[in-house]
């Protein structure tokens, strides 16, 4: 029995190395005195005054902040709705549509949309990234709030309605408190699905609109050069703290069962 | 509990606003898709108009034709397959006893084990994949000493980059994670008592695993095994940016299709081949693990 936990723990170790080394290489290498990316030279802080120095990198930046607030706000709200719809009532088309994007391979909403906003003869750009990036997020957001009221004792709301509460102050003073740190961490969880997302970006930004993963992308295609590492270091970090207050928010969100 | 007259009208309160977006942003562009698949191509990219010159519906079955007029596609498709179906399995061995172990600690560890899984997920995409790229780059540590000693042996260098190889691990690397949820909320959930009777009763730590854990387990096997498989086969970026001339998959070939050659009825065609192929094996999975788990509780 001992022996095989060890052996488990050997595994799980390789494992976690595998996971992590690769991002660890990452991090270290936006400090490193090279620009090859091969081995450590030294300590610099150089390839971040490069990046805050690239106005084409903060343009990105800055496309990319704006997509993922006006997707995660504008899913969060149409998320909860579609979270509460398939909590309490039985529906056909609403979970097979909010689920399905989340089931098929991103590359055929990409293209999809793409063929629906240049039909419409919609301008690609910022508006059209932000579109696609809602009707992906809705369905996370859905799903977390869903999961959320599913915990919760449905009879405070008909206790809230038998005291003579309207269906908007039921919700408003008894569910959405409820269940506020869902929808939190489902709105979190949107501005970083939003703020990464390569695919469906890639398909609906049109030529002149450039996000932090398009710049990437176009620089890695390019060559390899630690200016990348910089920006990843400091997305990684953005990500990890909105993982981190969404765990606070919404503990459940992290935990094993 | 009495029925409240104004929930007719909740309901499509609630669910009107969330199912008006998707149907116009999502339903409607899947629809749209299919209907472009049966159009001609525009003759400078795109789409030809719906209507020709006599006013008469121009609407053929001349890329479903083309598409299974080629063996190349299916060809591409097939590998497309084999590439998931390795990276699938990979994750699938690599996953097993990750999950194992934080299935059986403590719970205190348990959360710990957990979101150190899923952590690397949540951060961008391409950066997972860039890191590759300074992995296996042909300056690193990797690609020098494997050419030194293929070097001894008096082999021709390698380049690790740009290959299958590195396509492979990357496509594992990415997907581990949607493997080791699953297995672990299945593995959870396991009975030691059953383990500690088989051991009673003479089995070794390798027939236990084989004929109890690894059966009570499938569902999650299926569920994860679909989890990897689907966003795997239509995968695009990874063989774009770490993948040699040859590496080239249905999701690249998609992508060609709609921005460079610019054939939209051709790539709708792809597309919709792909969206088949994918349903149908998340179907599948689904049907088998229903199944397993039916027989199971039998």
């Amino acid at each position: 029995m001992r022996k095989r936990s060890r052996w488990l723990w050997v595994c799980a170790l390789v494992a976690y190395a595998f996971l992590y080394l690769p991002l660890i290489i990452v991090v270290v290498y936006s400090f490193n005195d090279s620009r090859l990316n091969a081995e450590w030279v030294g300590f610099t802080l150089d390839w971040y005054r490069k990046l805050f120095a690239n106005d084409e990198m903060l343009l990105a930046a800055g496309n990319s902040l704006f997509i993922a607030l006006v997707a995660s706000v504008v899913s969060t709200i149409l998320g909860t709705m579609a979270g509460m719809a398939m909590h309490r009532y039985r529906l056909r088309l609403l979970p097979i549509l909010v689920l399905t994007p989340i089931a098929i391979p991103e590359i055929l909403m990409g293209v999809s949309l793409l063929i629906f906003f240049v039909m419409l003869n919609f301008t690609l750009g910022l508006v059209s990234v932000a579109l696609a990036h809602i009707s992906f997020c809705i369905g996370f957001v859905a799903i977390v709030v869903r999961a959320r009221l599913s915990g919760m004792d449905e009879t405070l709301v008909e206790a809230a309605r038998d005291c003579g509460a309207s269906p908007l102050q039921a919700f408003a003073h008894v569910t959405l408190p409820l269940i506020m740190p869902g929808v939190i961490a489902g709105a979190l969880m949107a501005f970083t699905l939003s703020i990464d997302d390569f695919v469906i970006t890639f398909f609906t930004a049109g030529a002149g609109t450039v996000t932090l993963p398009l710049q990437i992308y176009s620089m890695i295609k390019i060559a390899v050069t630690p200016e990348v590492n910089a920006v990843s270091t400091l997305l990684m970090l953005l990500t990890l703290l909105l993982i981190v207050i969404a765990s606070k928010v919404s503990p459940s969100l992290l935990r094993s069962d | 509990m009495p029925a409240r007259k104004e929930s007719r009208w909740g309901k499509w309160l609630v669910s009107g606003p969330p199912l008006l977006y998707l149907i116009v942003f999502f339903a409607m562009p899947a629809l749209i898709m299919v209907l472009a698949s049966f159009r001609t191509p525009g003759e400078f990219g795109g789409l030809a108009p719906l209507r020709d010159e006599n006013g008469q519906l121009d609407l053929n079955l001349e890329s479903y034709a083309r598409f299974f007029g080629d063996a190349l596609y299916a060809q591409i498709f097939l590998k497309s397959f084999w590439y998931a179906l390795l990276t699938t399995l990979i994750c699938l061995v690599l996953a097993y006893p990750l999950a194992a172990l934080i299935a059986k600690s403590d719970r205190k560890h348990r959360d710990l084990l957990l979101l150190l899984v899923i952590l690397p997920f949540w951060s961008n995409f391409l950066i997972r994949v860039y890191a590759w790229m300074i992995i296996l780059g042909p300056n690193a540590a990797l690609a020098r000493s494997l050419n030194a000693l293929l070097g001894v042996f008096g082999q021709e260098p390698v380049s690790l980059l740009f290959s299958s190889f590195a396509v492979l691990v990357c496509l594992v690397y990415v997907h581990l994670p949607f493997m080791v949820l699953p297995l672990y909320a299945n593995l959870e959930k396991h009975d030691q008592a059953l383990l500690d009777a088989a051991q009673d009763l003479g089995a070794n730590a390798w027939q236990r695993f084989w004929r109890i854990t690894f059966p009570l387990s499938l569902p999650g096997v299926y569920a994860g095994s679909a989890l990897v498989f689907i966003p795997a086969f239509g995968i695009f970026a990874i063989p774009d940016i770490l993948g040699g001339p040859n590496d080239s998959l249905i999701g690249n070939v998609i992508k060609q299709q709609f921005l460079e050659t610019r054939d939209w009825p051709f790539g709708s065609v792809l597309s919709i081949v792909l969206t088949v192929c994918a349903l149908a094996i998340a179907g599948l999975a689904a049907w088998v693990g229903r199944r397993g788990a039916g027989r199971l509780a039998a």
